[in-house]
């Protein structure tokens, strides 16, 4: 037995000594709690920062100005026989002619004026003429998407004090543009054709459905892919394989799998799946594969440490009544092991949302103006898409860029809602 | 009053049967058994017989084997990498580690009841039924229903939860999650029980109401508990194993070993001198 002499005297609290030392240590407390606040505040106000960027910058993309214009259809350009055909081209000369009767006989400043509407407004007339037949004859008003110029021009992105020389649009059109601002003709309603269109090389026109479908597919095969061959393989390296220098050696492999540069993903995806198996080029079977690769070993350590996670007290109890070992792991190990597995699962989806680099390497940049039909059609994906946009030179692509950027944004963001969302729900079931 | 006596220690030795009795018939019978984790010699040379149809406890110091051994009885071992298992342990007059043997099969006939309450994180009647389903012991949901009910009395838990049978095994209090684990494994009607000390981790009225179960239980199954209570061995029991250093020191009758132990080492634990 030991006995502690306790001092004749105890260290002396109220000393300043002692004060002084305990001053120091909540100084110190104090300094690591700025620390801490410090950084949030950095990483928030980056955040912040970001954000209003892209939305400020983005947020024009989101409008588009339209013209209302009256066309006449008339029958001796449009024949009811052959609708496809007609001469839409001059019933638009005709219209910008009636709406602007001063400079009717001038053809230079008509077809000038001609360019405020998007080249492609014969199109509209078109598809309007063909939908309803019983317009030829009659007059039909539409509201026309402005040409990026003018659009930029009414969105103030274009300086009015600059030099005309050095403006994309001549005092002449400005003020002929000014003209049906005053006459209301102009409008800006919300862009649909930003999600509803495909690409175009006319950014008044170009769209996110060709990516939005693009990487819908992506995901799909990625999806398919990666979560079963994932999560098997987790499974077997948890739950049945031996440890050993072979179970080590697999396991380190994952691991620098997954820090592995997504760019050498995509030249592996190049040389295997398309130089080898002849797998079509830009399309979103290859780059699905591509993006399996990278997503696996993600989910094979999320997977590997929600089972991990497991308390082995519940595969005791299975074992203990007389279950397999496929019982004990469908029935116990695994759905308590789902949350998590489903977490790390979307987390490892939106990485693959968000992955640009391989793409462009399996050629998923291309430019399209049809969204896909299917995995093997040649595809886009949101950020190849944003990718492509942003190399390119209109004025408007820029706007369209950073909207591009925010639609990418909502969607991982509601992809991480979900599994927010369904790791709450099931955590409470089980 | 049927007496079992051993004679000697080390070897662990026979059963000796005496008194009126006779003849009683042996459930589980172990010869010479070791077992090993990886380098570690855990239990060595252990031999034991169980009478059917009673309760044979097993205590000793922390450390001293007796649980890795409880483990043998159905496999448990089997789980854990490194472990080895050496000897005859024989379930009715089957070898349990015959190769041609089903692990599933002896692990049904052989429930086992853990140290921790550890109910599935499913409704107590998920828990109940589980094992009867697995098994495939019955045949509609009239009759799983009724081994439900017939587990959950004869676990002494019905009355508690008939009408919350759709609720988390889990939100039930300690006690009764381990009576919930007896249920769950006598649904499967298994022959052997082995508890590894099923009330270390509940109060002292649970701890009653488990060893009256015991107790009633001990009518129609042949328990084995290993417990560190010596109070609750001379409870239960009707038999009792020291083990110490993976050694079996002396089994026999519990009334003997505790009146009457043959072994210093077991009259030391006894009185409390170590452990």
């Amino acid at each position: 037995m030991t006995v502690i002499d306790a001092p004749a005297t105890g260290p002396d609290w109220s000393s300043a000594a002692s004060n002084a030392n305990r001053r120091r240590r909540y100084a110190a407390d104090r300094r690591l709690r700025i620390y801490g606040l410090t950084a949030i505040i950095i990483a928030v106000g980056v955040l912040v920062i970001l954000l209003a960027t892209v939305l400020t910058g983005g947020a024009s993309a989101f409008v588009q100005t339209r013209v209302t214009v009256e066309f006449t259809i008339d029958p001796e350009l449009v024949s009811a026989d052959n609708i496809q055909r007609g001469n839409y081209r001059q019933i638009i000369t005709n219209a910008v002619a009636e709406l602007f009767p001063e400079i009717a006989d001038d053809r230079t400043a008509l077809t000038a004026a001609g360019r405020i509407l998007t080249s492609n407004a014969q199109f509209f007339v078109r598809d309007a003429v063909v939908a309803d037949p019983s317009l030829i004859g009659r007059t039909l008003t539409l509201a026309i998407p402005a040409s990026d110029p003018f659009d930029q021009l009414n969105k103030g992105t274009i300086a009015r004090d600059l030099p005309e020389e050095q403006r994309r649009v001549n005092d002449r059109d400005t003020a002929l543009f000014d003209q049906l601002v005053d006459r209301g003709l102009v409008s800006t309603p919300f862009n649909w054709g930003l999600f509803f269109n495909a690409d175009s090389r006319f950014p008044e026109l170009a769209g996110l459905r060709g990516a939005i479908i693009g990487s819908f597919y992506l995901l799909l095969v990625t999806l398919l892919v990666s979560v079963p061959v994932g999560i098997a393989a987790a499974i077997y390296l948890e739950e049945f394989a031996r440890r050993g220098r072979w179970s080590r050696l697999i396991e380190v492999n994952i691991n620098n799998l997954a820090a592995v540069p997504s760019v050498v993903f995509g030249l592996l995806g190049l040389a295997v799946f398309i130089n080898f198996f002849g797998l079509p080029r830009s399309a979103p079977l290859v780059g699905g594969l591509v993006l399996s690769l990278m997503t696996l070993p993600t989910i094979i350590i999320v997977t590997r440490a929600a089972l991990k996670a497991v308390p082995p007290s519940i595969r005791e109890a299975a074992y203990g009544i007389g279950a397999s070992k496929h019982q004990m792991v469908l029935h116990h190990v695994l759905p308590l092991a789902l949350p998590g597995i489903l977490t790390g699962t979307i987390i490892g989806m939106a990485q693959a949302l968000g992955e640009t680099a391989p793409l462009l390497l399996v050629g998923m940049n291309a430019f399209l103006t049809a969204a896909p039909g299917g995995i093997t059609d040649a595809a886009t994906a949101l950020p190849t898409q944003i990718y492509i946009w942003a190399d390119s030179s209109e004025r408007g692509f820029v706007a369209k860029t950073s909207a591009g950027i925010v639609v990418l944004l909502l969607f991982l963001i509601v992809m991480n809602a979900v599994a927010i969302f369904l790791r709450r729900r099931l955590e409470r079931t089980w | 009053m049927e007496q079992l006596v051993a004679p000697t220690s080390k070897m662990g030795v026979d059963v000796r049967h005496t008194g009126e009795a006779g003849t009683t018939e042996i459930k589980v019978s172990a010869q010479n058994v070791d077992v090993f984790y990886g380098e570690k010699h855990a239990i060595k040379g252990v031999s034991v017989n169980v009478p059917a149809r009673s309760v044979m406890a097993f205590i000793g110091p922390s450390g001293c084997g007796k649980s890795t051994f409880l483990r043998c009885i159905n496999r448990m071992n089997d789980t854990i990498e490194g472990c080895k298992v050496t000897g005859n342990i024989r379930l009715d007059d089957r070898d349990i580690y015959d190769a041609n043997l089903d692990v599933v099969e002896l692990r049904a006939r052989v429930g086992m009841v853990f140290q921790k309450p550890n109910p599935f994180p499913k409704s107590i009647f998920e828990n109940v039924a589980y094992g009867p389903r697995i098994h495939g012991l019955v045949h509609g949901k009239a009759d799983l229903d009724a081994i439900v009910e017939q587990s959950l009395r004869k676990a002494a838990l019905w009355e508690e939860v008939k009408d919350r049978l759709k609720e988390p095994g889990t939100g039930l209090s300690g006690g009764q999650q381990q009576r919930l684990c007896i249920a769950r494994a006598i649904a499967v009607n298994p022959e052997v029980i082995l508890m590894d000390e099923p009330c270390s981790a509940l109060d002292p009225i649970a701890t009653a109401r488990v060893e009256e179960l015991i107790d009633e239980l001990r009518q129609n199954y042949t328990i084995i508990i290993v417990t560190h209570s010596m109070q609750q061995a001379a409870r239960v029991s009707q038999q009792t194993a020291f083990f110490h250093l993976g050694i079996l020191v002396e089994t026999g009758s519990t009334e003997f070993i505790f009146t009457n132990p043959h072994d210093q080492r077991t009259q030391d634990y006894i009185t409390g001198r170590f452990g």
